[in-house]
């Protein structure tokens, strides 16, 4: 019997949770002032573009916002697979000085946001980095932790949790599976 | 992602190579391109790895777009040409390879002046193994970056019409093109007096045109390819002047082509006699663009030969962490 899908979260939640992280960002950064928003590729991109958004709407300012592949900088080349796929990275602006906001769509290990900070340092020295995922489903292997998060999740052993949006997967959702022992 | 989509322990020709394994690395350099636009240039992918680059011939440009392409994936890598080596006592090939292997390396590019020298060594070490030319068979990673410069201008290649002029008989560079361009769809022409033509060139399914005048009004791009000057002793062709009047690239005949045109030229050139200087710099000329390509097709090269096990892929995909979402 396949495990039990939970739906975590649907797109009309997804949209609320991102807007309350937006204006989290806007209040833990007091403002918009030299704010950059730099989404984890692929769906980081995505929704750190609803983030400017959605900030938009609220303070009628475009934030700067970029695009990490962090692929190259991962620890473990040998098990990306037999096509390992290398996105494009792109900033908008110099980041020195810039307060930077690192933004994934789920954080487990934090071995992809340490990745992420190693490869933001070769572009230049932010005057703060502070990470906002939409989902932190804990099991932590490094010492990282997110500022701003959309939702927290106990996920069982085995568990995973998959992030779908509408510009790659046509539909918003955050589904919790279970691992196989769980159903 | 199939298993044929993988590239195997070694990068040895295109010949052998299905179109997707060869759009794979393709799509692969695409983004290591603005990797070469970074304030700092490197990321830390083959930290760790060494690299040997054993150049049996002389060569410039290949050997130092290798060494940009593995200092800026952070191998560490050592430059061996034969006329310093203990080759230059008589070393075999593959005595010299096993050493350097016993000396933990992980990858060997080889530039050799015989054919099959590069397959050789690869059925014999475990290292990878790239081909960075041998004799007059393949030089697949110049094949490759011109790939890249012509798709990357033309956006696809099916149906594109590419004609190699110039030294056809001589050139692993023009054999190298020939299978890459019709695996991706391209339309193939080769153009050049008949002493530097092979003579079962028919057999490779392209055109054969004797006047580049023709070849000019048949194609999309030329691939200019440099006559060997060291070869003219033999007597393939009566004089330089001679060949410059009859297949020089020149301008006057290019503004009779009837669309744009794209110029490329593996290097180095022979300015005046294959190409004149006034194209080889002109607008149409993407032979810049070639250089750059040519860094970031090494580095897909290397990546994809230094990464990808499958079975330790399939083992993380099943511990959940393969797809979007947990990382």
């Amino acid at each position: 019997m396949p495990p039990k899908h939970t739906v975590v979260l649907d797109a009309r939640a997804m949209e609320r949770t991102v807007k309350r992280m937006a204006d989290e960002i806007v209040e833990a950064n007091a403002g918009t002032e030299g704010l950059i928003l730099v989404g984890i590729q692929r769906r980081g991109v995505q929704l750190a573009e609803r983030l400017m958004r959605a900030i938009r709407d609220a303070e009628n300012v475009d934030v700067p916002r970029g695009a990490l592949d962090i692929t190259l900088y991962r620890d473990d080349l040998q098990t990306v697979g037999p096509r390992p796929v290398v996105g494009p990275t792109s900033l908008p602006a110099n980041i020195d000085g810039k307060r930077v906001v690192i933004v994934d769509d789920v954080l487990y290990t934090g071995r992809t946001v340490r990745a992420a900070l190693d490869e933001l340092a070769d572009f230049g020295r932010p005057a703060r980095i502070q990470l906002a995922v939409l989902v932190d489903r804990g099991g932590r292997e490094l010492p990282i932790q997110p500022d701003i998060v959309g939702k927290r999740l106990e996920v069982p052993d085995g568990g995973h949790v998959d992030v779908f949006v509408t510009e790659l997967d046509d539909r918003d959702a955050v589904i919790l599976v279970p691992g196989a022992e769980d159903a | 992602m199939t298993g044929a989509t993988r590239l195997g322990k070694d990068l040895l020709a295109l010949e052998p190579l299905s179109p997707e394994q060869i759009r794979l690395i393709l799509d692969t350099a695409e983004p290591f391109r603005e990797i070469s636009e970074r304030a700092i240039k490197k990321v830390p992918t083959l930290r760790g790895q060494t690299v040997v680059n054993l150049f049996f011939e002389a060569s410039t440009r290949t050997r130092i777009s290798f060494e940009f392409a593995e200092k800026r994936m952070s191998a560490d890598t050592v430059s061996i040409a034969a006329s310093g080596s203990s080759v230059a006592k008589g070393e075999t090939l593959v005595d010299t390879a096993r050493n350097l292997e016993a000396m933990r390396i992980d990858m060997v590019v080889v530039r050799h002046g015989s054919s099959g020298a590069a397959q050789f060594l690869a059925e014999r070490i475990e290292s990878n193994v790239i081909n960075a030319g041998d004799g007059t068979h393949e030089h697949p990673t110049q094949g490759l970056l011109d790939l890249l410069t012509l798709r990357h201008r033309f956006g696809s290649l099916e149906g594109r019409r590419v004609c190699i002029v110039g030294d056809v008989l001589h050139s692993r560079v023009a054999r190298s093109n020939i299978w890459g361009l019709k695996k991706l769809g391209a339309q193939v022409g080769v153009c050049g007096p008949r002493s530097l033509l092979p003579n079962a060139i028919d057999e490779l399914g392209v055109e054969v045109f004797d006047r580049v005048e023709a070849a000019i009004e048949w194609a999309e791009a030329l691939n200019v390819l440099r006559l060997q000057l060291e070869r003219m002793q033999a007597g393939y062709i009566p004089s330089l002047r001679e060949y410059n009047r009859v297949f020089g690239v020149t301008r006057e005949r290019l503004e009779r082509a009837p669309g744009d045109m794209l110029i490329l030229h593996p290097g180095p050139m022979n300015r005046g006699v294959e190409i004149d200087s006034d194209v080889a710099d002109g607008p149409h000329s993407v032979i810049l663009d070639q250089v750059t390509n040519g860094v970031a097709v090494r580095m897909a090269v290397l990546y994809l030969l230094a990464g990808g096990r499958p079975e330790l892929a399939e083992a993380a995909k099943s511990a959940g962490k393969g797809r979007g979402g947990d990382a």
